[in-house]
């Protein structure tokens, strides 16, 4: 939507979803306790009406990751998509195809590598995630928990270098990997569609 | 039968306001300079740019009129629009570019194996669009085009990022497409040489204004328009071959009521040759003029009648069209020449061509309707 229409409140719609990246991280985790905590609004019809608590629950803190790495998700199909020809779309409209099914055969082939490639940095980034976190969902072991928060906790106790050197190892690993598999996954298919 | 286009749209500062009917099927050229609204015809046609105001019949069939409410959109409007940079989709095979207009099209009369077969693309089917050549994108590209069943098939400068090499490879398939297919084009070009070697139909734009719209040989022989203020200017003959003269080397065409002997040409009788006769190089004489066959290399001496004479000043010359009776003859002379022979309009007058002057355009085959 926002690589291809040109809508009023483009812009504004454009930042808000940008803002996550911009803002605090500690300032969203505490916008989704505002909005999504038991007493928020949101939170409190999530309660009332399935009894799910996204505060300081494992969801919660995937809520919280979700938000974060939106932005990112966003601006990698975004880029995708912008580099597809939109000749290419015409052509399509040409040959008689509606917009979902040039969406479908044309727009989104072409674009999944980019929108792949978006999702392993998104995920990688995700396991990463500290300040919003801890402020929406907590530091709870084995439920909220991501690795920069055991890395951290670690930190905190007397004598928890081992462990938080051990982890950040784990950390660098698997940004590493994600990384790696991105570049490569992307290659491939670039490979595939012949560019 | 014709196909008929009349459009009126304003673009900031300029404007494009355009009415022509031409003949069809066939190929319809637009030709003009670069600005002259061209591609925005085609736009129009496909669907693509919404006209302040745009009507369009074929055969009298409306296809799409703003007035009367009736703009289908690209995808309903069975339309094939070839691109210049051909536009196959790169995550496809050829085989699969090649249907998908098919698949979403109603079952129509042209075949997957005839378009094949026309194109010779068979033997590309299998491969991935990066990997072909210029000229093989654009054969698939008109494939594609021609499969989604369209009424009328636009080309927007088809050849234009090709090289001489391609375009020679790709004209004689282009040729033979309207007459095998019984369906109007409607061809974008800057290049006469294409129009020459293809059209049936020229429609001449400038600045947004159609400046002359009918039959090829007909405008090419007009001496007001700005194709006969170009150095290449000359008439366009659509002949068929009457017999050869094998022993002497030489090949009779017949054209109207006016035959020409050219070069041995290899093509059975019958077959039809487009001719291009470039207007520098058709002597005039008067009628009473005598030649001693065997005393001179000239092989045509053509009667016909002097149609208009038109000066042109910036080249110190005059150019003169002749009627043969059918065809239509330019030449380029000098105004001296025009004062001596007493050249008017409907003056009896000889037009003197040589048979190497004749430039022979690609050849249709034969028994193919002219």
């Amino acid at each position: 939507m926002l690589s291809r229409w040109r809508f009023p409140g483009r812009s504004l719609a454009n930042a808000l979803v940008h803002l996550p990246l911009a803002l605090p991280p500690v300032v969203t985790g505490w916008l989704l306790l505002l909005v999504f905590g038991v007493r928020g609004p949101v939170g409190r019809l999530l309660l009332a009406w399935f009894g799910v608590r996204l505060a300081f629950t494992t969801a919660g803190a995937s809520l919280a990751c979700a938000v974060m790495v939106f932005p990112i998700m966003v601006r990698s199909i975004r880029f995708a998509i912008d580099g597809i020809d939109p000749g290419l779309e015409q052509a399509a409209r040409t040959l008689g195809a509606r917009w979902l099914d040039r969406l479908f055969t044309v727009t989104l082939p072409l674009a999944a590598p980019g929108i792949l490639v978006g999702v392993v940095v998104a995920y990688v980034t995700c396991l990463g995630e500290f300040g919003a976190v801890i402020t929406f969902a907590a530091n709870i072991p084995g439920e909220t928990q991501t690795l920069p928060l055991a890395i951290f906790s670690a930190l905190q106790a007397p004598g928890g270098e081992a462990t938080a050197a051990r982890l950040s190892a784990v950390s660098i690993a698997l940004a590493l990997g994600g990384l790696l598999l991105s570049e490569w996954l992307g290659r491939r298919l670039n490979a595939a569609v012949g560019r | 039968m014709n196909f008929a286009l009349a459009l009126r749209h304003c673009f900031g500062a300029a404007s494009l306001d355009v009415d022509f009917a031409v003949a069809s099927p066939g190929v319809i050229a637009l030709f003009g300079p670069s600005g002259a609204g061209k591609s925005s015809i085609l736009a129009a046609a496909a669907g693509l740019l919404r006209p302040d105001r745009c009507r369009i019949a074929l055969d009298g069939r409306v296809l799409a009129d703003t007035e009367a409410g009736l703009w289908p959109p690209p995808e309903r409007r069975r339309v094939g629009l070839v691109f210049q940079d051909s536009r196959l989709f790169p995550h496809m095979l050829v085989a699969t570019n090649l249907r998908y207009g098919l698949r979403r099209a109603p079952p129509g009369r042209i075949g997957f194996d005839e378009v094949i077969d026309l194109l010779g693309i068979a033997s590309l089917l299998g491969r991935r669009p990066h990997t072909l050549s210029g000229g093989e994108r654009q054969r698939v590209a008109i494939g594609r085009a021609l499969l989604a069943q369209p009424h009328l098939l636009l080309m927007d400068e088809p050849l234009a990022s090709l090289d001489a090499a391609r375009k020679a490879e790709i004209l004689p398939y282009l040729a033979r497409l309207p007459a095998a297919l019984r369906l109007p084009v409607l061809y974008v070009t800057h290049s006469f040489d294409e129009v020459a070697q293809l059209a049936d139909s020229l429609v001449l734009l400038d600045h947004g204004r159609v400046l002359a719209a009918g039959p090829l040989a007909d405008i090419a022989a007009r001496t007001d328009l700005p194709l006969a203020r170009r150095d290449d200017a000359g008439g366009v003959l659509v002949c068929r071959v009457a017999g050869h003269e094998a022993a002497r080397g030489l090949t009779r065409l017949t054209c109207g009521d006016a035959a020409l002997l050219v070069p041995l040409l290899d093509a059975p009788p019958g077959a039809v040759a487009r001719v291009r006769v470039p207007a520098r190089e058709v002597i005039l004489a008067r009628p009473d003029f005598a030649s001693f066959p065997d005393a001179i290399s000239l092989h045509n001496i053509l009667r016909g009648t002097v149609r208009a004479v038109a000066a042109d000043a910036a080249r110190g010359s005059a150019m003169v069209e002749i009627d043969l009776g059918g065809a239509r003859l330019l030449s380029r002379i000098t105004p001296d020449a025009v004062g001596r022979l007493g050249l008017a309009a409907g003056a009896p007058v000889l037009a003197l061509v040589k048979s190497t002057s004749v430039d022979v355009l690609g050849r249709l085959d034969a028994g193919l309707p002219l």
